[in-house]
């Protein structure tokens, strides 16, 4: 184990170097770049034996990775923004060939108006291609997370395509220090890529296949009953991860003071950090204030957010998304969890960050505040229209 | 070499694969449902020069007794042999 000063993006990188991918292709966009440019040194000084192709596109870059899958080999891929978008007909096809390729995403804003920063409505914007979506909050889960991210897509059960998000600039571009594990560790925790679902000389398959209206219901159930099972198996990585590198995680989910909690602000992604702080400094003031953060987006936590907040008095979502017309998906999601578990309680939704816009420990504060009204609102930070 | 076809054909979840992948060498259903018009091989004209299984898009035609067969169950009736046939031995039938 070696303590490192690391980037979000180069903290993803050395993760990846240690699950040891056969194929990298990717296309550098920002705030990406770093990642792929951190892979190709390593892939160049040696300290990486992988194949790193440089294609042309997204798309491209996702098609290869299906290539290089469907022949048994560990793909990884990277891409943000627009990039996500210009592969987004290659996501559900690596979903629907159960095709395992792990691919992070350094969540961007969306053109127009141009803008390079940070929010979520890109990956959130995929949320039904079929991808596991996970959320990193801070360089040291990135890491963690893409070790895992292999073990878990790769997971039989599983054979499914892993979308692991940092927040643009926000944790792609900031400093932490990082526990970098071994190589040894690395290799203790993650088994070599096994699948039955590829070329094979030996065994030769029909690959990728059409399959008509008669039997097409029974693949895509398979294919949902693939990211039901993602559950256990966090469940299941997250354990051996903690007996390997003494490093704790809590699933889908981490609930923080919500035990007790009147309030509870949902959110995912980086900002937790800075909603956790601002708990604390609430529970100092005696407010019965807590946290939830979804860590998984796909499968959706709908049972842990209903035991989380089931005794709570109002519920906020903060999230860096709008489904124009409608609301933040996060808080549909969270909505749709609340009334299946029978909770009827008031939920608000606060889109926040979009296009980079800095969220305030104030405006947390004041979101607090505002849940204590027990109303139901739909309000973007920022914007002084109620 | 005509594909197989699978004599069972899946029709239940317990039929289908976990993954979009499944043994190869085996087709499920025939496919020629569009055909309008089929190649229709005069025996006497052809030369055996192969041009037209060379040709072929779908692979349907293959060598017999030093001349050529159609594979009906198969043929999407394209009418690259007939275009391709020098000595003028294949011809498009309507399908009636």
């Amino acid at each position: 184990m070696a303590r490192e000063f690391l980037s979000g993006n180069e903290a993803f990188a050395y993760g990846v170097r240690l699950a040891r991918p056969h194929v990298i292709s990717a296309y550098p966009i920002t705030p990406q770049t770093i990642v792929v440019e951190k892979l190709s040194e390593f892939v160049e000084d040696g300290s990486l034996k992988s194949e790193f192709i440089h294609v042309e596109s997204e798309h491209s870059a996702l098609s290869c990775a299906m290539g290089a899958s469907s022949v048994g080999a560990r793909a990884f891929t990277a891409t943000s923004s627009q990039g996500l978008l210009y592969m987004a007909e290659c996501l559900p096809y690596a979903a629907g060939g159960r095709f395992p390729i792990v691919m992070m995403n350094a969540n961007r804003s969306t053109a127009l108006p141009w803008n390079i920063y940070g929010d979520q409505r890109d990956s959130l914007s995929q949320l039904d291609s079929g991808w596991i979506q996970a959320y990193a909050e801070n360089a040291q889960e990135a890491l963690d997370l893409a070790l895992m991210s292999f073990y878990i897509a790769e997971h039989q059960k599983v054979s499914t395509p892993f979308m692991a998000n940092l927040d643009g600039f926000v944790l792609t571009h900031t400093y932490e220090v990082v526990d970098v594990p071994t190589q040894e560790q690395a290799d203790e925790f993650l088994p070599p890529f096994k699948t039955e679902n590829k070329m094979s000389l030996s065994n030769p398959k029909n690959l990728g296949f059409s399959a008509g209206p008669d039997t097409n219901t029974f693949f895509k159930y398979k294919e949902h009953t693939g990211l039901l099972h993602v559950r256990e198996v966090v469940a299941e990585a997250e354990s051996k991860f903690e007996s390997i590198f003494g490093r704790h995680y809590t699933g889908l989910t981490e609930s923080y003071k919500t035990e007790d909690a009147d309030d509870i602000l949902i959110t995912l992604g980086s900002i937790s950090g800075l909603v956790r702080e601002t708990v604390d400094k609430l529970r100092e003031q005696g407010e019965k204030v807590g946290l939830f953060r979804i860590r998984y987006m796909r499968p959706f936590p709908n049972a842990e957010i209903a035991k989380a907040v089931k005794n709570a008095k109002a519920v906020g979502v903060l999230e860096k998304d709008i489904s124009f017309g409608n609301e933040g998906t996060v808080y549909t999601n969270v909505n749709s969890a609340l009334q299946k578990a029978g909770i009827s309680i008031a939920t608000s939704n606060y889109i926040g960050g979009l296009g980079g816009k800095n969220i305030s420990p104030q405006e947390i504060e004041t979101i607090f505040e505002e849940l204590k009204e027990k109303r139901s609102v739909v309000r973007f930070l920022g914007v002084e229209v109620r | 070499m005509k594909p197989y076809l699978r004599e069972k054909i899946p029709t239940s979840f317990e039929d289908i694969p976990d993954t979009t992948s499944y043994e190869a060498g085996y087709l499920v259903t025939k496919n020629a449902g569009w055909r309008n018009v089929r190649p229709v091989i005069d025996t006497a004209s052809c030369v055996g020069c192969l041009n037209c299984y060379l040709y072929c898009p779908d692979g349907v035609i293959s060598p017999k007794d030093g001349k050529v067969q159609i594979d009906y169950d198969f043929c999407k009736g394209c009418g690259i042999c007939r275009k391709i046939c020098r000595p003028g031995a294949i011809r498009m039938e309507a399908e009636k």
